[in-house]
């Protein structure tokens, strides 16, 4: 009964070299001046799913080196993933997580539950921890939809594979706590899926103001957010005319409040 | 240890061949045809566990017939094959015919390196951007491989219910309809052998969908199709007409040890009643 039905369990035996986890760790710390860095992630729950959304900013020390990129995915049919810290490791443990998922559906004819799920990402990037200790670091956030308990759920990860679930509402990446202020302010019980997407675009547009890592709405490119939706239905990106709409209207809205909604005092 | 018998290989090639064939035979059949919108595998398989029918990729899918422990093994190794193909070069790069390769090396190994070849069928289907697009490979037990278009039925009676599905089979049927020609077909098994929607397994590849284009069809939405095919006009499909070439392509098989039993005793059973006449 060798391999089984992790993906990666079946790489590490037939080919080892593809596995980041087997590379030979730099003797030297490597400098984050060369390689794009990710940067702003927010989360946020709504009654029935789980809204995600991610700036397109990349950047190299202070340059801007990518203005599109996307750091959103689709992990499975019900999850979503979503990374900050260095672009290439990251994007290379989502595609592999995206493998991992959907061998073990093939496999063993059904999903894993959103907690193996979210363990199972827990392994992967504690097997990234001495890169990490090389300056190499990926955070990712991972969110998806509960079918026991009719919900979205958030998860948060550190560099040690530790794992967090996180209640409401959850950033990370640089313009993090940028977005965690707005987050707090505007996040309410109760939210529709739509003003879910909204915070979410307010969030980042705060985190963008602040954070020279995060990059706002471009609407001279128009360049928007990614944002992403898992409820009962599935994952769902945002098409971008929906997305332009709601950046539109938050950047028209700055114009007479340039700090954003304020929110009650009582 | 005591020297064997000599056997020519002619003998042995054939003694194998002749027991794998009984063993695919004494299993019931499952059929794989096109539609207007994909590819569609309905088996005679009353398990909701067990499954002939299974998701390899994106756009591929696979069915099996003969002994289970066989051919899970094969579906198992061309899941692998096709993960480890996507994340290292694309997922664009994972094709049917490459699959139908490997599988085709493995059974042709299998076949006359060991004395008990796999007693197993299969087909292998890939949805392509349009009906034209689409292919299908059946591979048999000693890893010959025929490229089909149209419509493939195997294991068990296969002649008869492959004689039913010639006629009832025609180029560019809606869903509903290549439903009810496949359970038609299935149903030629025996004379009188009446399928409801609990004991079939069916599978879509739907190139509608996005991304995984693998769905099963659950009981109900099986039965609603069938329902909704008998409502269209029992008379209507299966004029006969669109065999599709299928038969015409067999000449493409690599080896043959399964051509005797491709072309001897076509007709018979399905004689009886040609087209669904079950409004």
């Amino acid at each position: 009964m060798s391999p089984g039905s992790s993906f990666t369990d079946f790489l590490s035996a037939y080919s080892p070299d593809l596995l980041p986890s087997r590379r030979t760790v730099p003797a030297a710390a490597i400098g984050g001046e060369e390689l794009r860095h990710g940067t702003t992630i927010v989360a946020v729950t709504f009654p029935g799913g789980v809204t995600m959304a991610g700036d397109r900013r990349a950047t190299a020390g202070n340059v801007i080196a990518q203005r599109d990129i996307e750091k959103v995915f689709r992990a499975d049919e019900f999850s979503a993933i979503a990374i900050a810290g260095t672009a290439g490791i990251g994007i290379e443990l989502v595609r592999l997580f995206q493998v991992q998922l959907e061998h073990y559906e093939k496999m063993e004819g059904r999903t894993l539950s959103l907690e193996g799920k979210a363990n199972q990402l827990a392994t992967m990037i504690r097997g990234n921890l001495p890169m990490a200790m090389q300056g190499l670091i990926v955070v990712p956030m991972f969110a998806g939809y509960d079918d026991e308990r009719d919900g979205g759920r958030i998860f948060s990860y550190d560099a040690a594979g530790g794992r967090y679930e996180e209640h409401d509402f959850h950033s990370i990446g640089s313009g993090s706590v940028f977005a965690r202020g707005a987050l707090k302010k505007l996040w309410r019980a109760g939210l529709s899926p739509s003003d879910a997407a909204l915070v979410c675009v307010q969030a980042l547009y705060d985190a963008a103001d602040d954070d020279s890592a995060t990059g706002g709405p471009d609407l001279t490119r128009r360049i928007f957010p990614v944002i992403a939706s898992v409820t009962a239905d599935g994952f769902r990106r945002l098409p971008d005319d929906e997305v332009g709409a709601l950046a539109q209207s938050v950047v028209d809205a700055r114009f007479d409040a340039p700090d954003g909604p304020p929110a009650p005092l009582r | 240890m005591s020297m064997p018998f000599y056997v020519a290989p002619e003998q042995q090639a054939k003694d194998k061949a002749d027991y794998a064939r009984k063993g695919i035979a004494r299993g019931r059949s499952v059929v794989v045809l096109q539609y207007d919108d994909g590819i569609l595998f309905v088996a005679d398989n009353p398990s909701r566990a067990l499954h002939k029918i299974s998701e390899i990729y994106d756009r591929i899918g696979f069915a099996a017939v003969g002994k289970y422990n066989e051919f899970e093994n094969l579906r198992l190794a061309g899941v692998r094959y096709a993960d480890v193909t996507g994340y290292q070069y694309d997922r664009a790069d994972v094709t049917a015919r490459g699959l139908a390769n490997a599988y085709a090396q493995t059974l042709g190994t299998i076949f006359t390196e060991s004395i008990k070849p796999y007693e197993v069928e299969l087909v292998v289907a890939e949805a392509g951007e349009g009906a034209a697009t689409d292919q299908m490979y059946r591979l048999t037990f000693d890893g010959s491989v025929a490229d089909e278009h149209g419509y493939v039925a195997m294991g068990g009676q296969a002649e008869a219910v492959a004689a039913a599905l010639k006629d009832a089979y025609s180029d560019g049927m809606t869903l509903a309809a290549a439903l009810r020609a496949a359970v038609h077909a299935l149903e030629q098994q025996d004379s009188d052998r009446h399928l409801e929607a609990t004991a079939l397994e069916a599978a879509v590849l739907d190139r509608t969908r996005e991304h995984r284009l693998f769905r099963r069809l659950p009981p109900a939405r099986i039965e609603q199709l069938l329902a909704e095919a008998a409502a269209a006009g029992g008379e209507g499909e299966g004029d006969g007409d669109g065999a599709g070439g299928g038969a015409a392509d067999k000449g493409d098989q690599a080896g043959e040890s399964d051509k005797g039993g491709e072309t001897d005793g076509g007709t018979g059973p399905a004689d009886e009643s040609p087209n669904g006449s079950t409004t």
